[in-house]
C-alpha cells in the first residue's frame, strides 16, 4: 500500500532522448491528461469554493458564527490530537519490530496492518457498533459500568484509528527496512543504551518520512465521513465532527454554510497537499521508496 | 542493566499511553442537559421549541437547561437511541420506530402510547404534493402519481418515516376506493414504477427534488412542503393538497430508563408535557405542523392548513405491529413491489 | 556492554537491537484490539447466521443487485483509472512542461479532501442543472443519480492509487533498452508495447486492486450522488446502513462479512501480483 505515498524521484531527463514520442504526440498526450486531470480533480474543489461564496462573503462568514460549528471543529480537532499520536506511537513500534528483527509470519502482520485499507469506512464503524452497541457483545457490560463508547468521544475516536490505522506504519516499515539496522548496531556497539539509540540514531532518520506519514494521517482523521458517521450519534454540538456538520448543513437547506464548513476541509487538503510535496521536494531521499515488501 | 532501564522507561511509556486511553473511555461529564432524538424534517421546529422550553424551564425552576437535537432518518434515529444513544426522549416520525426501541431495549414501556395525551401525539400531520409551478403535469389527486410520464420524489420507507407515511398514504388512498387490498397493493407498486430516486430521508428528497431538480412531483410531510416554499422561493415550487390523506402521527416517548440513570427524568417529562402546551401547540401550528389543540395556535397559521379527508391508517390495516410487518419487514409489500419493479 | 537475550528465543533471528518484545507486543496488542478482535465480533455476529443465512443474505435479490452493483461499477471505474492514471503517470515523468509539479501535486487531492467533501461537489457539478450535469444532460446522459454517478465518484477515489503505483517504476524504466530496441528497428508502438510495457504490467494490476479496493468501500463520496435506488443505485456500503436502521445487526454483519471477505481476497491478490512480479521481473 506504501506505493501510494512513495515520492516520485524522476531520473535526470536527458536533453534530447531518442526513445520517445514525437513532439505532436506529446503534445497531446499531456493535454489529455491535464483535461483529466482537471475535470476529475480540480474541479470538484473549485466547485467547493464558488459555492461557499455564491451568496457572498457575509453569507460564507456566516456559517462560521453557529456555535455548532465551533463545537464540530473542537471534536474533529480532539479526536485527531488523539488518533493520529496513538497511531505514531503504534507505526513507530510496528515498524521498529518489522524492520530490525526477522521473524516467520511478517508478511502475514504486515497484510493484516494493511487490512483497515481496504476495509469499508461503513463496515469499520459497523464493527464497533457491533461490539459496543447496547445490543452489542459488550454493550450490557458497559451500560452496567456506565461507559459510554458509542455515540461519544471513545466511538469516534476508535473509528478514526481504525480507518487510519496503517498510515504510519506503512511508511515507516519500507524506510526503516531501506535504512537497514547497522548504525543503531554501531551505536549499541558504542554503548548507547536502546532508547538512547532509537533517539539519536532511528528517529532523525526517519523524523520526515514520519512527518509524511503524520500529514496524511491527520488528512484522513478529520475528514473521515463514513465511519464517524455509523457511530456518532449527530447530536448537534456534541458529537458531529465537521464532516458530520458539513452533512447536516446540506440537509438543512443551507447549502452556502454547507460548503463554507467544507472549504475548511478542503483548505486542510491544499494545505497537506502543499507540506507534501514540499517533503517530497526537498528529502526525497530521506522517505520511503515503498517497493519494498 | 541497561535493556532493563529501557524497558522500565518503555513501559511507563506504554502505561501512560494506556492511561490516556482508558481516561477517554470513561464517561464524559454530566451536564443539566437533555437529549432529544427527533426524525428527519423537525430540525427548524425543534430549534425553536427547546429554546422556548429552556426560557420557561429557567422561570419555573431557575435551573438552567439545554436541551440537544439530533436529526436523521426515522428508523436510523431509532437504531442509534437501541444502539444506546442517551436520548431522554424521542420524537420519532412514526410509531412503529419508537415501538421497536420498546421491544429491543425495554428502556421505554411498551404502553408508552398510553403515556401522554392523544396516544402520545401532540401535533399531527399529513401528506401533500410539492410540485413545479403551475404544476405542468397537473397532479391533483394520488391516482396522477401513477401516470406514466410523472416522475415521483419519495424517501426509502425501510429507512424514512416519511417515506412510509407517503407509502401508507397511497395505498390508503386507493384502498378507501374500492376496499381492495390486492387492488391497493398493485396501485402502490404502479407509483414506485415511477420513482427514479430513494434517498435515505425526508430532507435528501427535498434536496433531490427541490435543490437538483429532478421529478415532477414530491409527495411529502405537510410541513416540509411550507418549509421548502420558504427555503427555495414560492416562486418555483406549489403546493397541491390532494382531497383525501393520511392522518400522520409523530409520536412521543420519555426513555424512561435513559433519563431515570442520568437523573433527568422530571426535566424530560416536563419537557413532554411542554409539548402539550398552549405556547408548544402555537409554535406547531407555525411550523405548518397540524396542533391537536387548535385554540392555541393563530388563525393566520391554521388558515394555511386546507381541509383534507384524512384517514387512519390503522382503521384498514390494523395495529401498528401488523402494518409495520405487513408493509415494511423483509419480504413485506415494499420488499415484494421493489422486486418485482425489476 | 549489550547483553545478549537471556533467553534464547527460537521465534526470531537473534540480533543485538533491543526493544523485540516490547514493539512486537505492542504492535500485536494494538492490532488485536483494534482490528483483529472487531473484525472477528463482526464475522462471530455473522455466523451466528450461519452459513446458509449468510448466502440467503447474499443472494438476496436487492443484496445481490447492490453487491454487484458496487463490484461491478467499482471494476469499471478501476478499469479507466487504470488507463487514465498510466498516462498520467507517463506524462508526469516522461514529459517536462510547464506547470508539472502542481498536476503532480494534484494527483493526490483525493487522498486528501475528505469523502464528504467530494460528494457534494460532486452532486453538485453533475446535477442536471450543474456545471458539467447540463451539458451531458443535452446528450441524453444522466450522470447524478444514476450508477454513473457512482462511476465518477470512484474514478475520482480510484485515480491517485492508479497513478501512484506505476509512477515510480516509469521512472526507472532503463532508457537504454528503449534505445537499443529503437536502433534494432523497432518502431516506437513496438518498442511500448513489447519493451517497455510488459514490466510495468504488475504495477498496473496492484494500481487497479487497489482502486477497485477502495470503490467497493466507498461511501461518503457516493451516497450525495448516487440516487440510492434499490437494484439500480444502491451500493452495498450504503445497504448496511439502511439494514442498521432496519434493527437487522444480522443482516448489516453478513453483508460486511461478504464485503471484508473480498477486500481479503483483493489484498491477497495484491501480494500475489507482487511475489509473480518479484519472481519474473525481479522486482515489485
Amino acid at each position: 500500500m506504501s506505493e501510494i505515498f512513495s515520492p516520485t524521484v524522476a531520473p535526470p531527463v536527458r536533453a534530447e532522448p531518442v526513445a520517445s514520442e514525437g513532439a505532436a504526440t506529446r503534445t497531446v498526450l499531456i493535454g489529455i491528461a491535464i483535461a483529466f486531470l482537471a475535470l476529475f480533480l480540480v474541479l470538484p474543489l473549485i466547485a467547493v469554493f464558488t459555492q461557499a461564496f455564491s451568496k457572498g462573503v457575509e453569507a460564507f462568514l456566516a456559517a462560521f458564527r453557529e456555535p455548532d460549528a465551533w463545537s464540530a471543529i473542537r471534536l474533529t480537532l480532539t479526536v485527531a490530537a488523539i488518533a493520529v499520536p496513538f497511531n505514531v506511537v503504534f507505526g513507530l513500534a510496528a515498524s521498529w519490530a518489522i524492520a530490525k528483527f526477522e521473524f516467520p509470519g511478517k508478511s502475514l502482520l504486515i497484510t493484516l496492518i494493511d487490512l483497515p485499507f481496504s476495509v469499508s469506512p461503513v463496515v469499520s464503524g459497523l464493527i464497533y457498533v457491533l461490539l459496543f452497541g447496547s445490543q452489542g457483545l459488550f454493550g450490557t457490560w458497559l451500560v452496567d459500568h456506565g461507559i459510554q463508547v458509542l455515540f461519544a468521544l471513545p466511538g469516534i475516536v476508535l473509528a478514526t484509528v481504525f480507518v487510519t490505522f496503517p498510515f504510519v506504519a506503512r511508511e515507516l516499515i519500507p524506510l526503516m527496512q531501506e535504512q537497514g539496522s547497522s548504525e543503531e548496531e554501531a551505536a549499541l556497539t558504542l554503548g548507547a543504551s536502546g532508547l538512547h539509540a532509537f533517539r539519536t540514531v532511528t528517529l532523525p532518520n526517519i523524523r520526515w518520512g514520519l512527518l509524511y506519514s503524520v500529514l496524511l494521517c491527520n488528512a484522513r482523521a478529520m475528514g473521515e465521513f463514513g465511519a464517524v458517521s455509523v457511530v456518532s450519534g449527530h447530536i448537534r454540538g456534541l458529537t458531529n465532527t465537521i464532516p458530520l456538520h458539513v452533512e447536516i448543513l446540506y440537509n438543512e437547506y443551507n447549502f452556502v454554510a454547507a460548503f463554507a464548513v467544507a472549504t475548511l476541509l478542503a483548505v486542510l487538503a491544499l494545505i497537506t497537499l502543499v507540506l507534501k510535496s514540499f517533503l517530497e521536494w526537498r528529502f526525497a531521499g530521506e522517505l520511503a521508496h515503498g517497493r519494498s515488501h | 542493566m541497561k535493556n532493563g532501564a529501557v524497558r522500565n522507561r518503555a513501559l511507563g511509556l506504554t502505561m501512560l499511553v494506556g492511561a490516556g486511553l482508558v481516561s477517554c473511555l470513561l464517561p464524559a461529564q454530566a451536564e443539566t442537559a437533555l437529549l432529544n432524538v427527533s426524525y428527519d424534517p423537525t430540525r427548524e421546529l425543534y430549534r425553536d421549541i427547546n429554546a422556548v422550553f429552556a426560557e420557561e424551564w429557567k422561570a419555573k425552576t431557575g435551573e438552567a437547561i439545554t436541551v440537544r437535537a439530533s436529526h436523521g432518518g426515522s428508523g436510523a434515529q431509532a437504531r442509534t437511541v437501541i444502539d444506546g444513544v442517551d436520548a431522554d426522549v424521542v420524537t420519532l416520525g412514526i410509531p412503529s420506530d419508537i415501538d421497536a426501541i420498546a421491544k429491543l431495549t425495554h428502556k421505554i414501556p411498551d404502553d408508552w402510547r398510553t403515556k401522554l395525551p392523544n396516544e402520545a401525539t401532540p401535533y399531527t400531520s399529513t401528506v401533500v404534493f410539492l410540485v413545479r409551478k403551475g404544476n405542468p403535469k397537473g397532479v391533483k389527486d394520488w391516482a396522477d402519481l401513477t401516470k406514466p410520464d410523472v416522475k415521483v420524489i419519495t424517501p426509502n420507507p425501510k429507512t424514512s418515516a416519511g417515506g412510509r407515511w407517503n407509502f401508507l398514504a397511497a395505498w390508503g388512498y386507493a384502498y378507501g376506493q374500492d376496499k381492495d387490498a390486492a387492488k391497493a397493493d398493485a396501485f402502490v407498486g404502479q407509483i414506485y414504477k415511477n420513482v427514479p430516486v430513494l434517498d435515505t430521508g425526508a430532507r435528501g428528497s427535498t434536496v433531490t427534488f427541490a435543490q437538483r431538480g429532478l421529478g415532477d412531483v414530491l409527495p411529502t410531510w405537510e410541513n416540509e412542503a411550507y418549509l421548502v416554499l420558504q427555503e427555495f422561493g414560492a416562486e418555483k415550487f406549489d403546493i397541491v393538497s390532494p382531497p383525501t390523506s393520511i392522518y400522520a402521527e409523530p409520536p412521543v416517548a420519555l426513555v424512561a430508563a435513559n433519563a431515570e440513570r442520568k437523573g433527568t427524568a422530571k426535566a424530560a417529562q416536563a419537557y413532554l408535557d411542554f409539548l402539550y402546551s398552549d405556547r408548544a401547540q402555537a409554535i406547531f401550528a407555525k411550523h405548518h405542523y397540524r396542533p391537536i389543540r387548535r385554540e392555541a395556535a393563530a388563525p393566520a397559521d391554521l388558515a394555511q392548513l386546507p381541509e383534507i379527508k384524512l384517514f387512519k391508517i390503522e382503521d384498514y390495516q390494523g395495529s401498528w405491529d401488523e402494518i409495520q410487518k405487513r408493509n415494511f419487514d423483509a419480504g413485506g409489500l415494499f420488499d415484494r413491489l421493489s422486486r418485482a419493479g425489476r | 556492554m549489550v547483553e545478549t537475550p537471556r533467553r534464547k528465543r527460537t521465534f526470531r533471528r537473534p540480533s543485538v537491537i533491543p526493544g523485540f518484545g516490547l514493539s512486537f507486543g505492542y504492535t500485536l496488542t494494538c492490532l488485536g484490539l483494534i482490528v483483529l478482535l472487531p473484525l472477528a465480533g463482526l464475522v462471530a455476529k455473522a455466523s451466528g447466521l450461519g452459513l446458509s443465512g449468510i448466502w440467503d443474505v447474499a443472494t438476496d435479490p436487492r443484496v445481490s443487485s447492490a453487491l454487484r452493483l458496487s463490484f461491478g461499477v467499482s471494476a469499471v471505474a478501476a478499469l479507466v483509472a487504470s488507463v487514465f492514471g498510466f498516462l498520467v503517470a507517463w506524462v508526469l515523468t516522461r514529459y517536462r512542461f510547464p506547470g508539472r509539479k502542481l498536476v503532480d501535486a494534484a494527483v493526490d487531492l483525493p487522498f486528501a479532501l475528505p469523502t464528504a467533501v467530494a460528494g457534494i461537489a460532486l452532486a453538485s457539478l453533475y446535477a442536471p442543472d450543474g456545471l458539467l450535469g447540463a451539458p451531458l444532460a443535452r446528450l441524453g446522459i444522466q450522470a447524478a443519480y444514476t450508477p454513473v454517478g457512482i462511476f465518477i465518484a470512484m474514478v475520482f477515489i480510484g485515480l491517485p492509487f492508479a497513478v501512484r503505483t506505476v509512477q515510480p517504476l516509469i521512472a526507472e524504466i532503463d532508457k537504454e533498452i528503449e534505445e537499443a530496441s529503437a536502433t534494432l528497428g523497432a518502431n516506437r508502438f513496438a518498442t511500448l508495447t513489447k519493451v517497455v510495457l510488459p514490466p510495468l504490467i504488475p504495477a498496473v494490476l496492484t494500481g487497479f486492486a487497489m482502486a477497485f479496493a477502495r470503490g467497493v468501500g466507498e461511501y461518503g463520496s457516493i451516497i450525495f450522488i448516487a440516487g440510492n435506488l434499490p437494484y439500480v443505485s444502491e451500493i452495498a456500503p450504503l445497504l448496511i446502513v439502511i439494514k442498521l436502521s432496519e434493527f437487522d445487526y444480522g443482516g448489516a454483519a453478513a453483508i460486511a462479512t461478504i464485503m471484508l471477505g473480498i477486500s481479503f481476497l483483493t489484498l491477497l491478490a495484491i501480494n500475489l501480483i507482487q511475489t509473480w512480479s518479484r519472481r519474473r521481473f525481479g522486482y515489485v
